[in-house]
């Protein structure tokens, strides 16, 4: 029996983690594995941090992870990298969009926005994939399609033929904003 | 077959199969996708409804139920309280086809404002209730909460967490559907309350729930699902609360008696005592109120059992808040005095938090601003309510002062004037909100001669649980168009002395309105009309020019996401990618320094 692997996708409610983590969790579903998925729905959605919890193997009970035991960490915001970088495994990988979104208190000026996150990162795991997600949705153009920018970039990082996740894809983005997701899902792939 | 399955939409494809003839509800997180998925997957043979409030829904699908369908209602827990005085009513007239309440709990709570527990409920209202583990098991136990339902003539309580509600997961689905044909409504003395039948049918509810309880100590919901030879020690759990544990005796590599509590309510005391055969110490591990620990206590009680049950009554368990995984490995550690498993983790200065805010370009936030000026340097108290419009909280808009419940702000409001008659008093409340328990609060005003100025934030949907449709949108569930409520009409016919409606972005006529409503005696209406973002997409956007002076009035009075100071440059800067192009912040700059202009690409 194969070990349970844990994925965090964490960003700013807006950015459209959910999307691509049901695009992820289709996927693994459709590759025979067990999945489980927690999600945060209501308030939090609304510019608070979210966070997606997916987790697969052969036999998965719990829809959410421990501390320390994340696999890898897909982030769409510096600051919520750093925020979650301690749920991360030693030996664990991570992918941050290099956007920064300012939180409310930084805006007003209660609290500042850390400095050099990226070094951080780096520090504590060295194979860290940094990315400017945001210029490459641009490209794909539209600026919401970040969120396939990254699962692109994730792709890469995991060992599954290239067409399952086309196929994911194409299961669940609306048929109307397809194009533009799977060039943007291209682009991250091939960045 | 396999199908990933959301945990609600399981519930919901699950009550379409179990031959469900009509669904109502009022939408609240984590509920409200277990009514959209019977809509969306409806092939037109069902009826389903969002209902004004959780009282009308319930009562609709009452009738149907006395007319012998098949029906499911669903709400969120608080929900459950509007909707308490028909359910402890019905439990004791009874129903003929089947009816399912799905009440889904918040223990956090993530998105509510208590962490009330239904099971408690199901015994106060003398009800039976399923509380699945999974989203497999939720989709399981949907058709035998039908199935009980119909043979014991008693509303079913469903209730799932929101770890199940949103938990996703391959879910084996059935191809089978149940085709129930209900009866349709036959005259009998039996459907009218009274209190002697009320006597009669308490006697039979009595008997029906030591009845439901001998089926439970048979049904699969509740097993004992581990055993360990020689063990001493087991562990009850129920709820996500079994997974959590499941994976902690996986992770800790140990086994113990196990105990899986699917139905609280009436509880299987059967079960509990051969679980208990021979254990001197449980563990009892559940998510709100020790409901399983007390009834296991109960169940050693009664049958002078010497035992040790442990969990939140001594401590051994927190009694707030949700369980986790590493909560659950912990205590199951240390109750079998485990090595404990390391966790270390890297130290990281302390980081500004993220809590939700008003989107960019909410019209709520030029609503409260308008109001915030009209009022400045006068005593004003601001009353919130429930939905979106409760982040008007945060700085810099700092506009809820009070919030309590669905439609409270409107009454609250009127409570304050009674003592504190030289303060001003608003209320907010959305258009939905407004719609679900809103009215009577206005009523209630008018009726007493209550100096109030009511705001209604109408956005033309019901925003934070994920824009559904509501009286006032004239769109419904099974996509036919109604007239739409309204507000203005509704408001003078209930007496309302002034009804305003305005644009919130139009901010000078904005605030002339709010100075005139906080002049006038009784009550003294605003409607602000501007849509949700979520309805429109963006068709300018603005930014900032070379005449900014940097004194960030548009940062310190609007709390808008997209204006920052740019770190480096120290400027003001509108981030192009996240402007709705409201125009707020244009309109309050001194130095008419934001423009309309930007990245059109984004």
């Amino acid at each position: 029996m194969t070990a349970v692997t844990n994925l965090l996708i964490v960003g700013v409610g807006g950015q459209g983690t959910i999307l691509s983590s049901r695009i992820l969790s289709h996927l693994l579903s459709n590759q025979g594995y067990q999945v489980k998925v927690s999600e945060i729905h209501g308030m939090s959605q609304r510019g608070g941090s979210v966070v997606t919890q997916v987790r697969f193997g052969d036999e998965v009970h719990s829809p959410i992870i421990r501390p320390g035991t994340v696999d890898t960490i897909l982030s769409f915001e510096q600051l919520e990298a750093l925020r979650w970088l301690p749920w991360l495994k030693p030996v664990g990988k991570m992918i941050v969009n290099m956007q920064k979104l300012m939180p409310m208190p930084v805006i007003t000026g209660q609290a500042a926005y850390p400095d050099g996150i990226d070094a951080q990162i780096k520090k504590t795991v060295p194979a860290a994939i940094l990315i400017d997600g945001l210029s490459l949705a641009k490209e794909a153009g539209n600026d919401k399609s970040v969120n396939l920018v990254l699962l692109g970039k994730l792709s890469k990082s995991m060992n599954l033929p290239e067409e399952a996740w086309i196929a994911a894809i194409r299961q669940t983005v609306n048929p109307k904003i397809l194009d533009v997701n799977l060039t943007a899902f291209a682009l991250g792939r091939n960045a | 077959m396999k199908q990933l399955l959301m945990g609600n939409e399981a519930i919901g494809l699950a009550a379409i199969q179990a031959g469900v003839n009509l669904v109502s509800g009022y939408p609240g997180t984590p509920s409200t996708e277990v009514l959209e998925t019977v809509a969306k997957q409806n092939d037109g043979s069902i009826y389903v409804e969002w209902s004004t409030n959780e009282k009308s829904a319930l009562e609709v699908a009452a009738g149907a139920a006395i007319a012998g369908a098949r029906v499911m209602v669903t709400m969120k827990q608080v929900g459950l309280n509007v909707a308490s005085d028909p359910l402890m009513s019905l439990a004791y007239l009874g129903i003929k086809g089947a009816m399912v309440v799905v009440v889904a709990d918040d223990p956090g709570p993530i998105s509510s404002q208590t962490e009330q527990d239904t099971r408690h409920f199901a015994e106060y209202a003398k009800l039976p209730v399923f509380d699945p583990s999974s989203p497999e098991e939720a989709y399981r136990m949907i058709r035998d909460a039908f199935d009980l339902s119909q043979k014991y003539h008693t509303p079913v309580l469903f209730r799932p967490t929101t770890r199940v509600c949103h938990a996703c997961a391959s879910v084996e689905v059935k191809e089978e559907k149940i085709e129930h044909k209900p009866q349709g409504f036959v005259k009998d003395a039996k459907w009218v309350i009274f209190p002697r039948l009320t006597y009669q049918n308490h006697i039979q509810i009595e008997k029906n729930l030591r009845l439901i309880a001998e089926d439970f100590n048979q049904y699969d919901g509740n097993q004992i699902t581990e055993t360990a030879p020689n063990t001493k020690k087991g562990v009850a759990c129920g709820g996500i609360s079994y997974a959590y544990v499941k994976e902690a005796l996986n992770r800790a590599q140990t086994h113990v008696r196990l105990l899986k509590i699917g139905t609280p309510h009436p509880f299987p005391e059967e079960l509990a005592l051969q679980f208990m055969e021979g254990l001197y110490e449980i563990l009892v591990v559940e998510e709100l109120d020790p409901v399983i620990e007390k009834a296991l206590l109960l169940v050693a009680g009664k049958h002078h059992i010497k035992i040790n049950i442990l969990g939140k009554l001594d401590g051994s368990m927190k009694n707030a808040g949700e369980n986790s995984l590493e909560s659950v490995l912990t205590a199951i550690e240390d109750f079998l005095e485990l090595p404990k498993t390391k966790y270390e983790p890297i130290e990281l200065p302390p980081l500004p938090v993220r809590p939700p805010v008003l989107c960019v370009g909410c019209p709520h936030r030029a609503s409260f601003y308008a109001v915030k000026k009209a009022m400045k340097g006068q005593k004003a108290v601001f009353c919130g309510d429930i939905g979106c419009y409760t982040l008007g909280n945060a700085q810099p808009l700092d506009m809820v002062d009070t919030c309590l419940c669905m439609g409270a702000g409107i009454t609250i409001a009127q409570g304050l004037q009674h003592i504190e008659p030289d303060a001003v008093h608003f209320a907010f409340i959305g258009d939905s909100t407004f719609f679900h328990t809103g009215i009577p609060g206005v009523i209630n005003a008018v009726y007493n001669q209550t100096d109030l100025v009511l705001v209604i934030l109408d956005n033309s949907t019901t925003a934070m649980t994920g824009h559904q449709p509501h009286p006032g949108t004239g769109k419904t569930m099974m996509n036919t168009v109604s007239p739409k409520i309204d507000l203005e009409k509704l408001l003078l016919a209930l007496g309302v002395q002034s009804v305003k409606k305005v644009n919130p972005f139009d901010l000078t006529n904005a605030i002339t309105c709010v100075k005139e409503a906080a002049q006038t005696k009784g009550v003294a209406a605003i409607i602000f009309e501007a849509p949700c973002i979520s309805l429109f997409k963006p068709e300018k956007k603005y930014q900032i020019s070379d005449s900014c002076t940097s004194c960030q009035r548009c940062i310190k009075e609007l709390g808008c996401p997209a204006i920052s100071k740019d770190s480096i440059s120290n400027k003001v800067v509108i981030d192009q990618s996240l402007c709705y192009g409201c125009s707020l912040c244009a309109q309050i700059c001194p130095a008419k320094a934001i423009v309309i202009g930007g990245d059109k690409s984004c």
